[in-house]
């Protein structure tokens, strides 16, 4: 497998998918010290917003600190080259809440549906795609659809006018033969000049290996998080793809020893807990569950007394879907009202 | 004469077929005509399979029937955007208008809050908000009877199979206006809803979860009554309807979790928020004409 000389354009998730990693509590300083640093190291995108995205502060996923308009407002000013993006999920943010974002200046959106779901997404992208904004269309818990039915999702996406789809591992369950046949499959179907993307979850341990497996099949931009910071076990580390990708001979414009010392110095200090493959992300990745409901299973344990690791492996039975994070306290009340009778 | 309201329905889509299903059992409600908009359309002849007459040429075509078949009530299960002038036309000739799209340029109407109400009004355009919004607005009414309530929030997970192009097309209007009735009907300082279509298979039932806020500590025993005399309530028209757990609390929050079964009259038992609607759109239309007949409202005159 070569990669050599292609071009990736990272895409840095500690300030949305690592807001569930701090419960959404990331203060406006720190999104400004990260941003401005990773932005100061060539990162070309990075994202701002409640982890659930725009809307996202809820009972059921969490109050963030500020608001979505606080994060972006602060943010996207203080950017020397860096573009900054959001992340809507159709049924939890609407399109009104997409333009309060265009205000604060974000030069891009992520348009989140479950993987078979993407019709929900056209209010949306069409929206999005109109105003000019680099629209991407986001398939979510990709591996509940299989390469033919994720070939038909992201033709749906790129047909309301997304310019680039992704394929996102949201549980961390894929294993790199499973993005191969995912991304190969939608590389050939969309048109060349639609971008292709990756997301990945370190949770079983697959975060890189699947993202340069992503590029060797054809996609162009790659999401990481610095110092891994994000669900579960977190994202594929940026610092870690960027070394990586430099060995291969593949070019991503952001210096490795700038972005491995925002790590070390910015992202990992403000970590609540060590973001790695424990047990109950280890859980997510192998049961195929939506790696933020890691710390709600958790909390959950806690109050009701049923471990975890049984919570998220009856939740990925059920099949629950991104969003979902109501049906773990429910869960833990049936099965602790089971447990006692 | 009979006491039963003579009805039309627009739409013949899931809803307006459920629908169909359910009114053909009503004492109240007498389904007369199906209207549609494509002559060779599945659901025009389903309606005439099952004894109605069907019309294709939309509410156009069946504004000169209103007088001679006597048709008092008429239930729109179109579009928003068609709504507004399907409403202006049949209002004028005195037909009651039950709004089942997302338009709702008339009240809400969540049965067990607020109908006796409309009813008592006679008012002539109601809007049954949103299937999620059906399922959860009672109880975030059953909390705010008992105290203020800060917030309210409804999380609506729904089979993919029971979601139609219309709803996903549209889906911030479910938002939008499951979250303005959770307020002006639920009693909620602010409301948020929150839509979730989950592709499971077989087809999960709905799930309905219900997040309140309420100002100053809730009253445990108080809240936990009128919530179970809420799904009560419900259950008088949708049975399968369930309180699977809770009221938790949790300081100030407050969290119900629901299901929502259908009797399975067009679509399958797992789509709930189908029949939460087409039931809730008919109980409001029996008691429009319980009142009709027991004469504490007078439909508008006809000569």
């Amino acid at each position: 497998m070569t990669i050599e000389g292609r071009k990736i354009t990272l895409h840095e998730m500690s300030l949305r998918d690592g807001m569930h990693a701090k419960r959404h509590q990331i203060s406006i300083d720190q999104m400004i010290a990260i941003a401005s640093a990773a932005d100061e190291a060539g990162m070309p995108w990075i994202e701002v917003t409640h982890g659930d995205g725009l809307g996202g502060a809820s009972v059921n996923y969490g109050f963030a600190a500020h608001t979505d308009v606080a994060y972006l407002s602060a943010v996207v000013p203080k950017m020397k080259s860096a573009k900054v993006s959001a992340l809507l999920l159709p049924g939890i943010g609407t399109v009104d809440m997409l333009k309060e974002a265009i205000d604060c200046g974000i030069s891009g959106v992520r348009v989140a549906t479950h993987c078979t779901e993407a019709d929900c997404a056209e209010q949306h992208i069409t929206y999005a795609a109109k105003t000019g904004l680099d629209t991407v269309g986001f398939l979510m818990m990709s591996h509940r659809a299989g390469p033919d039915k994720l070939v038909e999702q992201a033709l749906l996406m790129e047909s309301y006018g997304a310019n680039c789809v992704y394929c996102t591992d949201s549980a961390g369950h894929m294993l790199p033969d499973d993005v191969t046949a995912r991304i190969s499959a939608i590389r050939a179907a969309l048109k060349p000049e639609t971008e292709l993307g990756f997301h990945g979850h370190h949770n079983l341990g697959m975060g890189i290996a699947n993202s340069v497996a992503a590029v060797a099949a054809g996609a162009n931009r790659i999401d990481g998080a610095i110092a891994g910071l994000g669900a579960g076990a977190g994202n594929a580390a940026t610092e870690l793809l960027v070394a990586v990708f430099e060995r291969m001979g593949a070019v991503t414009g952001v210096d490795l020893f700038k972005i491995m010392d925002v790590a070390e110095d910015l992202v990992v200090p403000m970590m609540d807990r060590p973001i790695r493959v424990d047990r109950g992300s280890l859980v997510l990745g192998y049961a195929g569950v939506y790696s933020s409901f890691l710390l709600f299973a958790e909390r959950a344990e806690k109050r009701y007394g049923v471990p975890a690791r049984d919570l998220l492996l009856e939740l990925g039975r059920r099949g629950m879907v991104g969003g979902q994070e109501d049906m773990i306290e429910d869960l833990a009340l049936t099965m602790s009202r089971a447990a006692s009778s | 004469m009979s006491s039963k309201l003579k009805a039309v329905i627009i739409g013949p889509g899931n809803i307006g077929t459920d629908l169909l299903m359910k009114m053909k059992r009503s004492e109240w409600v007498e389904p007369v005509w199906m209207v549609g908009i494509d002559p060779a359309s599945e659901g025009l002849k389903r309606a005439v399979d099952m004894g109605v007459k069907a019309c294709a040429t939309g509410v156009d075509g069946i504004l000169e029937h209103v007088i001679a078949d006597d048709i008092r009530v008429a239930f729109d299960a179109t579009s928003a955007y068609a709504h507004a002038e399907n409403s202006r036309k049949l209002n004028e000739l005195g037909v009651i208008m039950v709004d089942l799209t997302p338009a709702a340029i008339g009240p809400f109407c969540i049965p067990p809050v607020n109908l006796a109400d409309h009813a008592k009004k006679l008012e002539m355009n109601v809007n049954m908000v949103t299937c999620g919004g059906q399922a959860t607005i009672p109880m975030v009414a059953a909390v705010s009877r008992v105290q203020p309530v800060e917030y309210g929030e409804i999380v609506a997970a729904v089979s993919s199979r029971s979601v139609g192009p219309g709803t996903r097309k549209n889906i911030d209007e479910f938002t939008r206006t499951t979250a303005s009735a959770i307020e002006k009907v639920g009693g909620a300082k602010r409301g948020k809803a929150i839509i979730i279509v989950n592709p499971a298979e077989p087809p999960l039932l709905m799930r309905d979860t219900v997040h309140v806020l309420t100002e100053g500590e809730p009253d445990q025993a108080a809240i936990t009554e009128s919530v179970k005399a809420m799904v009560a309530e419900v259950q008088t028209y949708v049975p399968g309807y369930k309180l699977v757990n809770g009221p938790v609390f949790d300081g100030r929050r407050v969290s119900i979790y629901l299901e929502v079964e259908g009797l399975g009259d067009f679509l399958p038992r797992y789509a709930g928020n189908l029949d939460i609607m087409t039931a809730a759109a008919l109980r409001t239309a029996e008691l429009f004409a319980k009142e009709a007949a027991n004469g504490v409202v007078n439909l508008p005159a006809r000569g």
